[in-house]
């Protein structure tokens, strides 16, 4: 479904992504890890056009992905995406933020877009909260809502930008919780995340990202288990076991 | 003091006939200053050199000049060429332009502090540009503006004044003319100020209320 073919990007001498490729198909879980400032977070906001790229292609079910272009618009509805700093609408309820999307952008019914939104809000554990707003809300409770407002355009595939890295560790469960819930039950993902664990139970394919190229890629156990690389090793290393 | 309130039933229909003149123009520029205003704000936020550039040397040549010559020259040079407006006409387009570049700087500090995380995730939804603004900027945007645009209100009734240099027949017109013509000074421009403060007060209270209700946060 998704294609991203060799491209790359670069502001002046510093190189974000080399020739960085990645398929994923309906119902994959993609997880990309690596250090910061490796390129993680600029590939994924290339899929949906947040970015730019210089060189090579981004196909979503064969559309191109060109954040100039006017089709930008029609493509992203389709591609959800959840931020690290959730992005909820800090003027709308729980419930509006989730019904913001099918109301306006396509155009469904008030009553139909909030039976749905209820729904949606229920699937993430936050039915109270419905009417909540987000400054009432914990960091993981807003995560959840922001899934649930990616999930009410019935996107295609979601993109998740390290969605447990401003939560306090005490809520970095719930969302997992959901994340899983969503990847048990078909949904298209691609995440970038230091979530480990996660990667090792969700994933169908992890891909280790270090100074814009993709290092090593395959299943997780490969991957997070005997890593062929020394900097995958080390990276694991450092993210696992911390002080050690 | 008996004599005060015998003048001041004399000068008082022409001067509330005058009141209403102020209060017209007053709520007319306001309009206009605020659309050209928010125009501009736009234009000032563009990506492109070329829509800011005019925008911003816009703002900055009628920021430069004071608002009575920008209302001479609309009210004594366009005629010149070719373009002819009466003299209220003339006052609302002088005051409305000269405020505008006023309020375009309120709107872009407005606008400008909305998270840019707020944009993406709009757009991530799928929300074309004049969406994202309605439904995403402004509401967060207006907490910003709305407490400096109460008082501009207040500015534009005061400034309104100046007006009465291009004979529009507002509050400080139709005071000098009664001044003029009985010497009662004192007696007409105590009304005139006692005018000015009676219509700025609901302003006052409102710019008030806007402070308080999105001043914080």
């Amino acid at each position: 479904m998704i294609v991203v073919d060799r491209i790359g990007k670069a502001f002046g001498a510093h190189v974000v992504l080399d020739e960085f490729s990645l398929e994923v198909d309906t119902g994959e879980v993609v997880c990309i890890i690596g250090p910061s400032g490796s390129g993680k977070s600029t590939a994924l906001r290339c899929i949906n056009g947040l970015e730019t790229y210089d060189k090579g292609t981004i196909t979503i079910d064969g559309v191109r992905v060109d954040r100039d272009d006017p089709s930008i618009h029609a493509l992203r509805s389709e591609v959800g995406m959840v931020f690290q700093r959730f992005n909820l609408f800090p003027h709308r309820t729980a419930l509006e933020n989730v019904m913001e999307g099918p109301v306006y952008v396509k155009r469904i019914a008030q009553d139909d877009a909030r039976a749905r939104g209820l729904a949606l809000l229920a699937k993430v554990g936050l039915a109270e909260k419905a009417d909540a707003y987000p400054d009432r809300l914990s960091g993981g409770q807003q995560q959840r809502v922001a899934i649930a407002r990616a999930l009410a355009m019935e996107p295609k595939v979601i993109l998740f930008d390290e969605p447990t890295s401003a939560l306090d560790p005490e809520l970095v469960g719930d969302v997992l919780h959901v994340m899983l819930r969503l990847a048990r039950e078909g949904m298209t993902m691609v995440v970038v995340t230091h979530e480990i664990g996660f990667a090792a139970e969700v994933a169908d394919r992890v891909l280790f990202l270090d100074h814009g190229r993709i290092l090593e890629q395959g299943p997780p156990a490969a991957i997070l288990r005997n890593p062929r690389h020394e900097r995958t090793r080390d990276f694991l290393q450092r993210v696992l076991h911390p002080v050690a | 003091m008996l004599r005060f309130l015998a003048d001041a039933r004399d000068f008082l229909p022409i001067l509330l006939s005058g009141c209403l003149v102020t209060i017209e123009l007053t709520l007319a520029a306001l309009v206009l200053s605020t659309v050209l205003g928010f125009v501009w704000a736009l234009l000032r936020l563009s990506p492109s050199r070329y829509v800011r550039a005019p925008a911003v040397t816009f703002i900055t040549v009628i920021r430069g000049i004071p608002i009575i010559v920008q209302l001479f020259y609309i009210y004594f040079v366009l005629p010149d060429l070719g373009i002819q407006l009466s003299a209220f006409q003339a006052g609302v387009v002088g005051l409305g332009i000269a405020y505008s570049a006023y309020q375009a700087e309120n709107f872009r500090a407005g606008i400008q502090s909305v998270d840019p995380g707020q944009i993406e995730a709009a757009q991530t939804l799928g929300m074309r540009p004049p969406l994202i603004m309605r439904r995403v900027v402004l509401p967060q945007a207006i907490r910003v503006f709305l407490p400096p645009y109460g008082n501009t209100m207040i500015m534009m009734l005061k400034d309104s004044s100046i007006a009465s240099a291009i004979t529009v027949a507002e509050l400080t017109r139709g005071g000098q003319l009664i001044a003029a013509s009985t010497f009662r000074n004192m007696t007409v421009f105590t009304l005139v100020a006692l005018l000015y403060l009676t219509m700025s007060l609901p302003l006052t209270y409102l710019a008030h209320r806007l402070e308080k209700r999105y001043g914080r946060k």
